[in-house]
C-alpha cells in the first residue's frame, strides 16, 4: 500500500489553524480533532502530540478520545473511503449480496486498502438513510437502493 | 401483485364474539366475494378495539371509519356502500361519544386520507426550513411568546405534566417530571441539551425533523430553558448529519438576529442561547450521560447513575436532556393545551409517534400517527402491505431499546403501556418489517454485531457479552450450535440486563431474549437439525 506521508509543517499548521478557529479550551478537543481529521484525511501521531501541547491535555487523553470515535481516524487510509452500512435494515433489504459484490470488485476485505491506495473499505453502523437501503457511502456521497450488479459501475467513477 | 386498497377489522373480544362477530366476519367475506372485491381488501379479526357497549365493532381503513354496534344484516349495505361504491355508510357509524381510547381518534377523523395525524411533523415539507419568516407565518414562535408573556415557569411545567407527554427517545420517561426535577434543583447555572445523536439502526425521524423544521426545535428549547431556569443550550447532533447541522446553525443565526435567542428574548427578562455540537461517530453518545461526557471533550462513556443529569449534568450543573421528537411536541402542547394533547393517542401514552417504516413492505418511509395504533394497521395502511404479498414474520422496533415483534403480537396497541404489557418495547420508532425469508438467528447476529461494534467498552458485561454472543450466533449459523449455546445466550442476555452500567447495555440482550422467547422453534432447528428454515444461514459445518 502506498499512502503519502504528510509534511510535518502542514500538520502543525493545520492544528494551529483549528485551535485558533475553535478555541484552545479542553472541552473543544473533539471539534478540533474533527477539523484536523477532515483536513488531513486522518490524525497522524504528530497532530495528536501538537493538539496535546496546545490544549495542555495529556497525550494519553488525546489518544483515548481519538481512538474512541468512529469518525476520527488514526491510521492513513486510501484516497476514497467506501463505507458499507451493516445494520439490520440494510441487511434485510439485501445488504449481504452488496457486501459480497463490494469485496469482490475491490479485491479487498473489510478494513483493508487497495494496493494502489485508491480505495479503503470499511463497514459502518446505521447511517440514517435506511429508507433507501442497502446503502454505501463513498467519501461524502450516498448511494442507495443498491444491487450487486450496480457496484462495479459506481466504483469506476472513482477510479 | 394487486395492491390492497382497504382493510376491514372486526372486533373479536369475548363480548363481540358472543354478539356474533364471527358471523359478521363470514358475511363480510361472502359479500366481498359477491362484489368480486375480496382480493383487494384484507379482512381480519382483531382483539379488543373499543367499548363493550358498541361492540361488535368494525373499522374500515384507510378512511378509518368505525361502525358499530353491528349485526350480520348490516353487513351487505356496508360492503356495497362503503367498500364497493366508496361512500361512508353513515347510518351505521358508531357514535363518537361512545368511543374511548384508541378508537376515539379514529372516529374523530372525518374519513379522508391520509389517516396520519401530524403534530411534530406538521411543518415538515410545508415550509422552507431555511427561512425564519415562513416559520413565523406558520404559528412559529407564538408558543414562546405565550410562555414568556403569559405564563410562569411553574405553569409551563404543569401544562407539560398534565399533557402526559413521555420521552420519545425510547425509555418513555414522563417529560414534565424531568423538567420539574431540573427546575427544583437550585443552581446559578443550568443547561438544556437536545439529544440529536440519533443512531439507532433504522431510525431517521430526528434527521427529518431537524432538516425540515429546525426552528421548531429552537422554540421548544427556549420554552424548556424558561421553564427549568436555564440560560444555555446545546444541540448534540450526530456527526454524520451534516445537512441537519448546517440548517440548525443557519436557523440559530436567524433567531439571534430576530431577538429570539440571546439576551432579553422578545424584550423580556429572559436570556438563552444555543450551540450546535457535532458528534464524532459513536452510538453510545445517544445515552444522556455519555453525551454529556462527550460534550465535555472526553470519551463518550456513560457515567454511573445516580446522580442523574437533572442534578449533576454538564460541568456538574443541573441539565435537562430531551430527545428531538419529545421537544417537537412542546410548542403544540403550549398552544393547544394539555387536554387537546390528551385527546390524541392512548390514555397512558398521549400524543403521536413518528415511525420510520422499513424492510419488506411496499412503501417505506416516515409517518406520524397517534399512539396506540397496531402493527397490522401500520403495515396494511401506511406501508401498503407486504412486498410481493409474502407473509409477515416479525417487525424489529429500532435499535437497542427495541424488540422483535412476532406476528402473533401485531394487534397489540403500539404505545408504552400496551407494549410493556406484551413484554416488548417500542424502541426509537423504527419499524423494520420482515417477511418469512428473513432468518431470526441471522437477524439477531446482525443486531448483536451492532452492539459488539458500538459498545463503549467501559463495563465488562457489555464489552465481553456482546462479543461472546456474536461468536455463539456465528457458530449456530454455521451449523455448529449446541444446546449449551442456547443456555449461554440466555445467560449472556440476563447478565447484560442485570449487570450493565447504562441503559443501552441493559437492553443489548433483547435480540437474544426475543429469539429464545418468540422463535425458539427456529433456533432449535438451527441447533438440533442443523438446518436454517429460511435458507439464509450457511450451515456449512465449518466456521466461515
Amino acid at each position: 500500500m502506498t499512502v503519502k506521508t504528510i509534511d510535518q509543517a502542514l500538520i502543525l499548521e493545520t492544528v494551529q489553524e483549528a485551535v485558533e478557529c475553535i478555541g484552545n479550551s479542553r472541552s473543544e478537543l473533539i471539534p478540533i480533532l474533527s477539523q484536523v481529521n477532515d483536513k488531513l484525511g486522518y490524525l497522524p501521531e504528530e497532530a495528536l502530540e501538537e493538539v496535546s501541547k496546545q490544549l495542555n491535555v495529556p497525550k494519553s487523553r488525546v489518544f483515548s478520545v481519538a481512538t474512541f470515535y468512529n469518525m476520527l481516524i488514526t491510521k492513513p487510509r486510501g484516497k476514497h473511503i467506501v463505507q458499507f452500512c451493516e445494520s439490520a435494515p440494510c441487511h434485510v433489504a439485501g445488504g449481504r449480496d452488496v457486501w459480497k459484490a463490494l469485496q469482490e470488485s475491490l479485491g479487498i476485505k473489510s478494513g483493508e486498502t487497495t494496493l494502489d491506495g485508491n480505495f479503503s473499505l470499511v463497514t459502518t453502523s446505521c447511517l440514517g438513510v435506511c429508507g433507501v437501503g442497502p446503502v454505501i457511502i463513498i467519501d461524502d456521497e450516498i448511494f442507495g437502493n443498491l444491487e450487486p450488479n450496480k457496484i462495479p459501475e459506481i466504483l469506476d467513477r472513482y477510479r | 401483485m394487486k395492491a390492497i386498497r382497504s382493510m376491514v377489522l372486526v372486533s373479536s373480544d369475548p363480548g363481540s364474539i358472543s354478539k356474533g362477530s364471527q358471523e359478521i366476519y363470514d358475511r363480510f367475506q361472502a359479500e366481498m366475494k359477491a362484489f368480486n372485491i375480496d382480493d383487494e381488501i384484507t379482512l381480519s379479526m382483531v382483539g379488543d378495539i373499543g367499548r363493550k357497549d358498541v361492540s361488535p365493532l368494525v373499522i374500515v381503513y384507510p378512511e378509518a371509519v368505525v361502525y358499530g354496534p353491528l349485526s350480520v344484516d348490516d353487513v351487505p349495505y356496508i360492503v356495497e356502500e362503503h367498500l364497493y361504491k366508496g361512500r361512508i355508510a353513515t347510518k351505521y357509524q358508531a357514535p363518537a361519544k361512545e368511543l374511548t381510547g384508541k378508537i376515539a381518534w379514529v372516529s374523530s377523523r372525518k374519513g379522508s386520507l391520509p389517516a396520519e395525524n401530524r403534530v411534530v411533523l406538521r411543518r415538515v415539507g410545508i415550509i422552507d426550513p431555511g427561512d425564519i419568516d415562513e416559520f413565523i407565518v406558520h404559528d412559529g414562535y407564538t408558543a414562546l411568546g405565550k410562555v414568556l408573556g403569559e405564563m410562569t415557569p411553574t405553569e409551563v411545567i404543569s401544562v407539560i405534566e398534565k399533557s402526559g407527554l413521555r420521552g420519545r427517545g425510547g425509555a418513555g420517561f414522563p417529560t414534565g417530571l424531568k423538567w420539574k426535577f431540573v427546575s427544583r434543583t437550585a443552581s446559578d447555572k443550568k443547561y438544556v441539551i437536545c439529544n440529536a445523536d440519533e443512531s439507532e439502526p433504522g431510525t431517521f425521524k430526528d434527521r427529518l425533523l431537524l432538516e425540515g423544521d429546525p426552528h421548531n426545535l429552537i422554540e421548544a428549547m427556549a420554552i424548556a430553558a424558561y421553564a427549568v431556569g436555564a440560560d444555555e443550550g446545546y444541540i448534540y447532533v450526530r456527526g454524520e448529519y451534516k445537512l441537519a447541522q448546517e440548517r440548525l446553525r443557519n436557523a440559530i443565526d436567524q433567531a439571534r438576529r430576530y431577538g429570539i435567542l440571546g439576551k432579553n428574548i422578545l424584550g423580556m427578562n429572559f436570556s438563552f442561547d444555543i450551540h450546535v455540537h457535532s458528534g464524532a461517530g459513536a452510538y453510545i453518545c445517544g445515552e444522556e450521560t455519555a453525551l454529556i461526557e462527550s460534550l465535555e471533550g472526553k470519551r463518550g462513556e456513560p457515567r454511573t447513575r445516580p446522580p442523574y443529569p437533572t442534578t449533576h449534568g454538564l460541568w456538574e450543573k443541573p441539565t435537562l436532556v430531551n430527545n428531538v421528537e419529545t421537544l417537537g411536541n412542546i410548542p403544540p402542547i403550549i398552544l393547544n393545551g394539555a387536554d387537546w394533547y390528551r385527546s390524541i393517542g392512548a390514555p397512558g401514552s398521549p400524543g403521536t409517534k413518528v415511525y420510520t417504516i422499513l424492510g419488506n413492505v411496499n412503501n417505506t418511509g416516515l409517518i406520524e400517527v397517534p399512539m396506540g395504533i397496531t402493527l397490522r394497521e401500520v403495515i396494511s395502511i401506511y406501508a401498503q402491505g407486504m412486498k410481493d404479498n409474502k407473509p409477515f414474520k416479525l417487525a424489529q422496533t429500532g435499535g437497542s431499546s427495541g424488540s422483535m415483534i412476532p406476528a402473533a403480537l401485531q394487534d397489540t396497541p403500539m404505545d408504552f403501556d400496551g407494549f410493556n404489557k406484551a413484554g416488548v418495547s417500542l424502541g426509537s420508532g423504527a419499524l423494520l418489517v420482515c417477511n418469512d425469508e428473513v432468518c431470526v438467528v441471522d437477524l439477531a447476529k446482525v443486531l448483536v454485531n451492532f452492539f459488539r461494534e458500538e459498545s463503549c467498552g467501559k463495563c465488562n458485561p457489555c464489552r465481553i457479552g456482546n462479543q461472546r454472543a456474536f461468536q455463539i450466533l456465528t457458530k449456530i449459523t454455521c451449523g455448529l450450535g449446541t444446546n449449551k449455546d442456547i443456555d449461554d445466550l440466555k445467560l449472556i442476555s440476563d447478565n447484560l440486563y442485570q449487570l450493565s452500567n447504562c441503559g443501552l447495555g441493559q437492553t443489548a440482550g433483547s435480540p437474544l431474549t426475543d429469539v429464545i422467547k418468540h422463535f425458539r422453534a427456529e433456533l432449535d432447528a438451527h441447533v438440533q437439525l442443523k438446518l436454517c428454515p429460511a435458507g439464509v444461514c450457511s450451515m456449512s459445518g465449518t466456521l466461515d
